[in-house]
């Protein structure tokens, strides 16, 4: 029965719609749950004993983080969906996540950047967390590129999926690799902020931005996802009537 | 009000972070958008110059 | 008529027994990423003050980037001219496991320019300040991190063979996949240089190794049948 559904789900007409529908259904939550978690970050959260109203970027920076690696993982899942089942909509969904999570990977980094100052006196530290985004940021451009110069879209999406799975493999090596490293060579800076015992006050807001990052992902990629598609699926049959029954889809509300 | 806008002496940091966070959330939603439009009129283009071929 | 069965034992030897006579034939080829491995290696002296003490702080580093670098210069090499030639079309085609035929041409491929630099290795490093005593613990560590590299670089250049000439996107597929190589390789030579017991960072080049040997060969037969395609 699952396998029903799921291979429903692979249908592009279908995906198409489902898509078109959902989209708002994830935009408008997201934005709702990042205003309440700003609010309750920037305003409503006492300032950190030890950093002070500093610690406000995590509300940014978290997410963006956050973003960066489950945007990997799902990029690097459907592309193995692609691969597995050669389904077209997988590779769609893998191609738009590649400028999402890169573009949250060079946030992650820049917020990390600007936090790191105040804190470690310092605009970078060969830490383990940094490191390993930097050279997560050069795995999605890898990705990008090898997709771009491609000119078959087939073929870009075969050899893409494969980087992206071997890329995946390997960001657990490159994780503790740079644990291990980093920790022969200094003592780790953490960031100590009370983290096994942050108060709730503290707590929720980063919780509501993490769930209204994730939405709002949900929300970019269905979007990307319909293009790629579009863009895939050539002669078809059903982009006619697709096109023809929501001219522009609700994403031109937002 | 002063003092939120100062963040305790952290301003130069945490106001640019949240400003560069709005830009990328931004610059997304706005390539999201036009990457589909843009694969929507093309679409439209091929289809219409298939019909005026049959 | 029925053509004789080959088994792949037959094939995979032939292949090696190929490679091998084309990459003598133009050896120049094959001595290039030794000659730039020097080179790097000469590099970090002339860019510093060749004071022995500093040298031997920066060795392990030169010795490391250097086989990295040299080694990416190498991976054009390997499927290149096959892939124009058709001969690997004739390889994905014959019927025998690709993953081995691949295997042994990365074999092959190690030979020419990954044993080169363990046997130069040590010599470069003794240049950059590294006592004898290190030599040993050099030597395993450019062993197993070369072979790494090469399993690892071959993924990179079965992605990127049919593209026209384009160097720097190998190395930006290739690098972060060799990071872990570098960061234990260059902790194992620290340690080496130090006198002391680098049993862990050799350990784990050795998993890593063990891991390229393992996962490479389909990742490589997958590159190759979509570049073939």
């Amino acid at each position: 029965m699952a396998w029903v559904w799921f291979h429903r789900f692979g249908s592009p007409p279908h995906f198409y719609r489902l898509a078109t529908r959902l989209a708002p259904w994830f935009a408008w939550p997201a934005a709702l749950l990042c205003l309440a978690g700003l609010v309750g970050g920037l305003v409503l959260a006492p300032p950190d004993y030890q950093q002070g109203d500093g610690f406000r970027i995590i509300y940014v920076h978290a997410p963006a983080a956050w973003l960066s690696l489950m945007v990997y993982v799902v990029m690097a899942a459907s592309a193995a969906v692609g691969l597995i089942w050669r389904m077209t909509v997988a590779y769609s969904v893998a191609a738009s996540c590649a400028p999402i999570g890169a573009s949250f990977t060079a946030l992650a980094l820049a917020t990390g950047m600007l936090w790191g100052r105040p804190m470690w006196g310092t605009y970078w530290e060969w830490d383990p967390r940094l490191t390993s985004e930097l050279l997560l940021l050069f795995l999605y451009l890898g990705y990008m590129g090898l997709r771009n110069a491609i000119d078959d879209v087939g073929r870009a999406d075969r050899a893409s999926a494969l980087l992206a799975i071997v890329g995946v493999v390997n960001v657990p090596i490159i994780h503790y690799s740079v644990i291990w490293w980093n920790s022969l060579h200094q003592a780790p800076s953490v960031m100590k902020f009370g983290r096994p015992t942050m108060p709730a006050a503290m707590l929720v807001p980063l919780l509501l931005m993490l769930a209204g990052f994730t939405a709002y992902f949900l929300a970019l990629l269905l979007t990307r996802a319909r293009g790629e598609l579009l863009r895939r699926e050539r002669n078809a049959r059903w982009i006619g009537e697709a096109l023809a029954s929501a001219p522009t889809g609700p994403g031109s509300a937002c | 009000m002063l003092r939120f806008l100062q963040m305790g002496g952290y301003a130069r940091y945490v106001w640019p972070s949240y400003a560069l966070t709005a830009l990328v959330v931004g610059l997304n939603v706005r390539w999201a958008l036009a990457s589909v439009r843009a694969a929507q009129s093309e679409a439209r283009r091929r289809l219409a110059s298939l019909k005026a071929a049959s | 008529m029925t053509l004789p069965r080959v088994g792949f034992v037959s094939a995979a030897s032939a292949l090696v027994a190929r490679d091998l006579s084309l990459a003598l034939r133009r050896s120049g080829d094959s001595l290039q990423p030794l000659g730039f491995f020097l080179v790097v290696c000469t590099l970090f002296p002339l860019a510093l003050d060749p004071q022995l003490s500093l040298l031997r702080d920066i060795a392990p580093a030169a010795l490391w980037v250097g086989a990295l670098l040299s080694s990416l210069l190498a991976l054009d090499l390997l499927f290149r001219e096959d892939a124009q030639d058709g001969t690997l079309e004739q390889l994905a085609l014959c019927g025998l496991p690709l993953q081995g035929l691949l295997l042994a041409k990365t074999a092959v491929h190690w030979l020419l320019t990954g044993l080169p630099l363990v046997l130069i290795g040590p010599l470069a490093a003794s240049a950059l300040g590294a006592p004898a005593a290190a030599m040993p613990g050099i030597l395993a560590a450019l062993l197993l991190g070369t072979l790494a590299l090469s399993l690892i670089g071959a993924v990179g250049a079965g992605l990127t063979m049919s593209l026209k000439r384009n160097g720097s996107l190998l190395a930006l597929l290739v690098l972060p996949l060799a990071v872990p190589v570098l960061i234990f390789g260059a902790r194992a030579t620290v340690l080496a240089i130090a006198g002391e017991s680098l049993a862990a960072p050799l350990y784990l080049l050795a998993a890593i190794a063990v891991l390229a040997a393992t996962l490479a060969p389909w990742a490589l037969a997958a590159a190759v049948r979509i570049g073939l395609e």
